[in-house]
Formats: structure tokens, C-alpha cells, sequence
């Protein structure tokens, strides 16, 4: 479904991402893992199109199409799903009124009818339950006066609701009590299924007790200096990831 | 200064010109009034940049341009349903209607007032009910230092008078349409002047609005007084949506009395350039006002809000908030000065003014003021200018949304709790609708950069 190949991409001049090569499938789920400052989130914007990422070489396919040519509604109309480390807030945009005019908008270009406000509606109250959001909270103003918790669900009920191909979550357990944890985990295990890849981004390993991921990879200076299973994430939690930086400077060929 | 003495004759002269109606009649006790005024207009005359609260809205668009008085009005056409589309109305609506300046009576509706209500034309209450007015038009609304105020004093044509007698409550809003039918090959001048007087414990709700029909060009010198009685409740709506060929320039002068609930709301989206003066003193103790402001400009269109809250005596309160939103060379200017008496301890004063910018070339002027002069008090103040956020963009489309809807309801998420304050729905709806046509080309000048 995904395939990054080469990429490389700097902001403000400064190279963040120096070659990133990356497959994922249907139904993968993908971790990707690394210290700060090693390039997790530029991946995640850059995958989601943000402007500010300057992308300078190596491409990306998605479903075969070149995502990097895609403005970042175009590939939202594809399917790509970005969860925001730091959800933006949206006075005087309520979160069931963006979210309807997002879908509508993906509906659209699938050549469906758009859903009317009733079928909307009731659309809202089963996805809602996912991650037990308050439907008050939807009808105020995007993300606005929410708490860190109320943050990250609203974004992982987004990603119910436009029903992504691939879903990106980008350091969505950063912040979270254990309780708000389980519940976005629990959240995003629902979402799980064969057609749909997801690539979870994030610093430490304790997202991962509850979403158990296919592949883990290790981000660092850049590039995916390490590939491996789901016992690679125990390890960088044991040992963090010191031993890592050793490995690439002692020059050892780790991709497995 | 030879300049300002040419602009300034074209309203000298049309006073001459009108100077034997003045004295005639049942209204010459107005005439010393007029007089004085235009007397004070001669020495200021017009305000040029170099006056500090002048120093961002240039009128020497004024002197450009010949205008005249329109003659008096008659019936030719224009139709009820013609002022609707132009001014939406609640319900059937308590309606007052100008024509360039002049009473409007065949396209007025005013008949089911409840008991002891007045609302009527104020140059036939100038002649009829001279007891009743003598004590506040041209009491409230000072000359001395405005020059446009004392040319509208000398020159006021005609306008609404709206009296609410003792306790009276008017349930259903009283509209006053000022509507101006020039072509822009003779532009006129109308000098509109409303007089609203709500006696203690009354309450009543007034539209005021200004609009052109057509290309209307024209010059619009109003001024409005309002009186808010010991525990009076008003609100009072300004609309502004003239043809974008009109020079607007308009003082409001608002009395709030003991305990008084007074709350103002300027809207701004017409004309090439509009001037508004609003001032409230909080004249008596535990006076309340609530000043709104939202102005949406593009084009080359110039807006400048001056507001004076004078909080003379102790615990009132107010609270203002201004926003606007400029698209392409638009300018915009806000001035708000809020003066705290040494009388007027427990003061709880908050202002703000927030500016969204949607093109380089936009500019905006922000000016907060405060005067205080009583230690125990609170008083507030803020202003932002900013531009569309890129984070928020951004966000919104990686949610499916395209550049321009997000852009659009950016925009008007920044104006939504403005109009949420707009408590009737009918204007509510027409001003939504007037803002999605306005909007629409600014999310296209927003574009451009």
C-alpha cells in the first residue's frame, strides 16, 4: 500500500530526513520508533503533505499513485490520515462540522452520496463510543479549551470517522495518563483491520503493550537504521537507545 | 489650509441655500441650534491627517467630488419589498424608512406600536412635539470639538424619532432603513439624524441601517443620539452595507442611565470609506454597556471605528469587542479610548479588538486608550492583528478539507461568536448571507499570496 523509497527531506535548510525506505501493507501495522530529533514527526508531516517539510529526493507511492505530488486534501481524499502530536486548535469550527464537511468531501471523489445531516448524525454516535468522547465536546469549537486526553481522542475519533486506507498517528500517546492511554489505544486496536495500515509513531514502547504492531523500526539520524518485530520494542525500552547510536557509529550494517 | 477652506464652502453654501427653510415653521426654534453649529463647522472645518484622531482616515475624498442635497422625497417606485431585500426585517416589523435623507412614509409601517410608543419621523417631531425633544437633540451628541457633528447639526434633515415612554416595552425591534438612490453621475448628500429616547425602566430594540440601492454614490453625514433612562434596557444595531462608491461618516452619542443596560452592535461591511464616532458616557451608577463591532472590508475600502466609553460614575461596567477582517488593499483603523472619572470607582472596564488579515497589502491600525483616574478599578485591554493561522490550514486539510472551503471557515470561525451576539434572527440570517457573498471574493484575495 506504501512504499517509501529514498526519501530525504530538510526544513529550513537543515536535511531532517536522509533516505527513508519503508513498505507497509494492508492490514500492517507499523512502528516507528526513535529518539527526539530523529526525523519521527518531519516522516509523518511529510507523508501528510505539510508545506513546511521540504521534500529533496526519493519518492513515495500510495496504492501505486505518487503521494508526494498530491496536495494534503488530495491525499486525504486517497486515504492518508495524519493523528497530530499536537492537535491544532480551531476557534469557531466545531469538530462535527469540519468532520462533516471532510467526509462529505472524501464521499465525494469515492462518488458516494453525501451523507445528510441525520445520517450524519448517527454516523457521529456510533464512532463516538469508540473513544468515549463526549458528543458535547464534538459541537464545540475544534480542539478548543480540550485537555491533553480530550485532544487525542477527538483525533482518533476523526480517524473513525473519515475511515482512512492508511492512518498515521503521530506520538498520539505523548502526554496521556495511563487511563486516557488505554482508551485511545483501545480506540485504535478497534480501527484495526486487514484493509487498513497504520503507522505508529512514537518515543516510547508503553503505546505498544496495547496496540501490538507487526514490524518495529528505528529512526535515527534520519534513516531506519533497524528493522525488527515486536521484541525489538522491549529491547529499546530496556536499553534505550544509546546502544543504538553506538551501533551506527561503529558503522555496523543494521538493517535486518 | 486654502484647501480645507474650498472643502469646507460646498456645506457652507448648502446651508445658505437652506438657511430660510430653517427659520420657517413650527421647527425655528431649532434654527440658533443650527446656527451655532454651523458657525463651529466654519472653524474647524474639515479634519485634515494632521488632527491625531484623523491621522489614518484621510476625507479629501470629500472635496473630489460635488455632492447635492437631494430634493424631498415622493413616491416613485420603490416598494416594500424592495427595502426588504436591501434591510431584512423581523417579522412584520416596526418601519421607518428614509429616502436620500427625507421621510419615506408610503414605505413606513408603524401602526401597531404598543400604547404610548412614538416612532416617527423626527423633523415632523421637531415641529409637533417640540417639549419632548427640546431637552436631548443636540444634548448628547457634542459639536464642539467634531466637525462632522456640527455639520449634521446644522444640516440634519430627517431620521428617526423613537420614544418609549416610562416602563413601556417594545417587544418586536423598531427598524430605521436610511436608504440613498443616487447615480453616480450626481451624488448626493444626507445628513440622517435619529433621536432615541427610552424613559426609565423601558425597554426597545433599534436597527438602524444605511444601505444604497444600485451604484448608489453619495455622502452620508449621520448622527444619532440615545438615551438609556434609569434602568432602561436598549439595544441598538448600526448595519452599514452601502454601495462601495459611498463616503460614510456617522456619529453615535449614547446616555446610560442609573442601572441602565445599554448594548451597542456596529457592523461595517460598505462604502469606500466609513467613519463611525461612537461614544457612551456612563452617566449615572451601576450603568452597564456591551459594545460589538465586526467590520469586513476588500477592495480599497477604508474603515475607522472610534469609540469613547466615558465611565463617569461608579460600578459600571462595559465591555467592547471589535473584530475585522481585511482582504486585499482594504485599510482599517480602531481607535477605543475608555476614560475612567476619578468619581467612577469599581470601574470593570474590558476592551478588544481582534484583526484578521487576509492579503499583504491589508493594513490595519489599532489604537487601545485607556484613561484612568480611580484606583479601584478593573480595566482590560487587547488587540491582535493576525493572519490566517497555517497550522489551522493545514489541519483542515489533511481532514479532506480543500484549501478554500478551510480558508472560508477559518474566516468565518473567526467572525462566528460576532454574530452569535446578534439577537434576531432575521438580521442574523441577512448578515450571514451578506457576509458569505463578501467573504467568498475574500477567500480569493487570500489566494493571491
Amino acid at each position: 500500500m506504501l512504499q517509501i523509497n529514498q526519501l530525504t527531506a530538510r526544513v529550513n535548510g537543515k536535511e531532517i530526513l536522509r533516505g527513508i525506505d519503508l513498505e507497509v501493507h494492508a492490514g500492517g501495522v507499523h512502528a516507528i520508533m526513535g529518539p527526539n530529533g530523529s526525523g519521527k514527526s518531519t516522516l509523518a508531516h511529510v507523508l501528510a503533505g505539510r508545506e513546511t517539510f521540504e521534500v529533496t529526493g526519493g519518492e513515495v507511492r500510495f496504492e501505486g499513485k505518487d503521494l508526494l505530488s498530491m496536495s494534503p486534501e488530495e491525499r486525504a481524499w486517497n486515504g492518508v490520515f495524519l493523528a497530530f502530536q499536537y492537535p491544532v486548535e480551531i476557534p469557531g469550527v466545531s469538530t462535527t462540522y469540519m468532520l462533516k464537511a471532510g467526509l462529505n468531501a472524501i464521499r465525494k471523489r469515492q462518488g458516494l452520496e453525501e451523507l445528510d445531516a441525520l445520517d450524519f448524525l448517527s454516523l457521529i454516535r456510533e464512532k463516538s463510543k469508540i473513544v468515549e468522547i463526549d458528543k458535547a465536546l464534538l459541537d464545540r469549537s475544534v480542539n478548543d479549551g480540550f485537555s491533553g486526553g480530550e485532544k487525542k481522542r477527538n483525533e482518533i475519533f476523526q480517524m473513525a470517522v473519515l475511515d482512512p486506507k492508511l492512518a498515521i498517528l503521530d506520538e498520539t500517546d505523548s502526554g496521556l495518563d495511563i487511563d486516557a492511554l488505554r482508551v485511545v489505544a483501545a480506540g485504535v486496536e478497534a480501527l484495526r483491520n486487514e484493509k487498513r495500515a497504520m503507522l505508529l509513531i512514537t518515543h516510547y514502547q508503553r503505546l505498544l503493550n496495547y496496540i501490538v504492531p507487526d514490524r518495529v523500526h528505528v529512526l535515527f539520524g534520519g534513516r531506519i537504521v533497524k528493522s525488527g518485530g515486536r521484541e525489538l520494542a522491549h529491547e529499546l525500552e530496556k536499553k534505550g537507545y544509546g546502544w543504538i547510536e553506538d551501533e551506527v557509529k561503529a558503522g555496523a550494517s543494521v538493517q535486518s | 489650509m486654502m484647501d480645507t477652506a474650498f472643502d469646507k464652502n460646498q456645506f457652507l453654501e448648502t446651508f445658505a441655500g437652506q438657511e430660510k427653510a430653517f427659520l420657517a415653521g413650527e421647527s425655528a426654534w431649532l434654527a440658533p441650534v443650527r446656527r451655532q453649529a454651523i458657525a463651529r463647522f466654519g472653524e474647524l472645518g474639515l479634519p485634515t491627517t494632521r488632527l491625531e484622531s484623523w491621522r489614518y482616515t484621510s476625507v479629501k475624498p470629500l472635496a473630489k467630488r460635488g455632492f447635492r442635497l437631494a430634493d424631498v422625497y415622493e413616491p416613485d417606485g420603490l416598494t416594500p419589498s424592495m427595502i426588504r431585500k436591501l434591510a431584512p426585517l423581523q417579522g412584520e416589523g416596526h418601519l421607518l424608512v428614509f429616502v436620500n435623507g427625507s421621510y419615506a412614509e408610503d414605505l413606513s409601517r408603524t401602526d401597531d406600536l404598543p400604547d404610548g410608543v412614538t416612532a416617527m419621523s423626527l423633523a415632523e417631531a421637531i415641529s409637533s412635539r417640540r417639549e419632548e425633544i427640546e431637552p436631548h437633540l443636540a444634548r448628547h451628541a457634542a459639536y464642539e470639538d467634531h466637525a462632522f457633528a456640527a455639520m449634521n447639526t446644522a444640516l440634519m434633515q430627517d431620521g428617526a424619532c423613537v420614544l418609549v415612554p416610562r416602563g413601556a416595552v417594545v417587544p418586536d425591534p423598531i427598524h430605521i432603513v436610511h436608504v440613498t438612490t443616487a447615480s453616480p453621475a450626481a451624488p448626493l448628500m444626507c445628513f440622517p439624524r435619529n433621536l432615541i429616547v427610552a424613559a426609565e425602566g423601558s425597554q426597545v430594540t433599534i436597527v438602524e441601517t444605511y444601505t444604497s440601492l444600485g451604484g448608489a454614490a453619495s455622502f452620508t453625514n449621520a448622527v444619532t443620539e440615545v438615551v438609556a433612562g434609569d434602568g432602561a434596557v436598549v439595544e441598538h444595531y448600526k448595519v452599514q452595507t452601502e454601495d462601495e462608491s459611498s463616503l460614510h461618516i456617522a456619529g453615535a452619542s449614547m446616555n446610560v442611565g442609573r442601572n441602565a443596560a445599554l448594548t451597542s452592535h456596529v457592523i461595517c461591511l460598505g462604502a469606500s470609506m466609513c467613519r463611525n464616532d461612537l461614544s457612551v458616557l456612563l452617566a449615572s451608577a451601576g450603568g452597564d454597556c456591551t459594545l460589538n463591532g465586526l467590520y469586513v472590508v476588500a477592495g480599497s475600502q477604508h474603515v475607522d471605528n472610534h469609540t469613547v466609553i466615558d465611565h463617569a460614575m461608579p460600578q459600571c461596567s462595559s465591555r467592547e469587542i471589535y473584530k475585522g477582517i481585511l482582504g486585499g488593499r482594504a485599510r482599517g483603523v480602531f481607535d477605543g479610548k475608555v476614560i475612567v472619572r476619578p468619581d467612577a470607582q469599581k470601574t470593570d472596564a474590558r476592551q478588544v479588538n481582534n484583526n484578521l488579515l487576509l492579503s499583504d497589502e491589508a493594513l490595519v491600525d489599532t489604537k487601545p486608550q485607556l484613561e484612568i483616574n480611580a484606583d479601584d478599578v478593573k480595566c482590560t485591554h487587547a488587540a491582535t492583528i493576525g493572519q490566517l493561522d497555517l497550522d489551522a490550514l493545514f489541519y483542515m486539510r489533511s481532514r479532506a478539507i480543500d484549501l478554500m472551503d478551510a480558508k472560508s471557515m477559518l474566516i468565518r470561525g473567526f467572525v462566528y461568536d460576532m454574530l452569535d451576539r446578534i439577537r434576531i434572527p432575521s438580521l442574523r440570517a441577512g448578515l450571514e448571507t451578506m457576509l458569505d457573498r463578501k467573504l467568498d471574493f475574500g477567500g480569493r484575495i487570500g489566494e493571491a499570496s
